[in-house]
């Protein structure tokens, strides 16, 4: 089984979309990936052989940022917005859209479930 | 859309200008008072107190390293929602 950076990777899908699985991964990055270890990005994980494998993960180490490392520096990146005061950082402690978008209406990816307030008005039936 | 980087990044002239004489030395002021929320920080300003305007009163900003490549208004926040108000309790 490949598994690469911790994670398994699909048996049965192509080089490029196998290795999206991968946290930091992408189409792009995985098409480059592949392109600089001269893989057929069609080629599916399984038929990698175990040199096509390391080479991969030497890639994957060397250049590219993933998974857990990744991750905290995404969060440090949030944390010094936070630790600062400027007012993206506010945002993220309301847990309201940090780039500008409306908060009238929608905005549910960042506010969570609707919260129904008891007693306010609907707008009048016509 | 971000601002072109050919430019270099935005500091309204008067307050560059009291930045540099406050490093050289020439004037000794705590703070500076300013309007130009649209001016960026730059590393020139680390250490510095700044009172900036947020269309009511002044805000006091204390630069650090961190908040360098941000704009000074970022720091001072022009609306101030608290919460609804709880109608049942009324």
């Amino acid at each position: 089984m490949a598994r690469i950076a911790g994670i398994d990777l699909p048996r049965n899908k192509s080089g490029e979309i196998g290795l999206t699985y991968i946290y930091g991964i992408g189409r792009s990055t995985a098409r480059y990936i592949l392109d600089k270890a001269g893989i057929d990005p069609q080629k599916k994980v399984k038929d990698w052989n175990d040199e096509e494998l390391t080479q991969i993960r030497s890639i994957i180490n060397n250049e590219i940022k993933v998974e857990g490392a990744l991750r905290s520096e995404v969060q440090l990146n949030i944390k010094r917005l936070l630790d600062i005061g400027c007012y993206r950082g506010l945002r993220h402690r309301k847990g309201l859209p940090v780039r500008g978008q409306r908060t009238r209406t929608n905005a549910r990816t960042r506010k969570g479930r609707r919260k129904t307030v008891a007693g306010k008005k609907k707008a009048p039936k016509k | 859309m971000a601002r072109s980087i050919k430019k270099g990044p935005y500091v309204d002239h008067k307050l560059e200008k009291k930045v540099q004489l406050m490093n050289e030395g020439t004037i000794k002021k705590a703070v500076i008072k300013t309007w130009s929320r649209r001016s960026t920080i730059t590393p020139d300003f680390v250490g510095h107190t700044f009172a900036v305007h947020n269309g009511n009163k002044f805000i006091p900003v204390y630069v650090t390293e961190f908040m360098v490549g941000h704009k000074l208004g970022e720091f001072a926040p022009t609306r101030n929602f608290k919460g609804h108000s709880n109608k049942k309790q009324q």
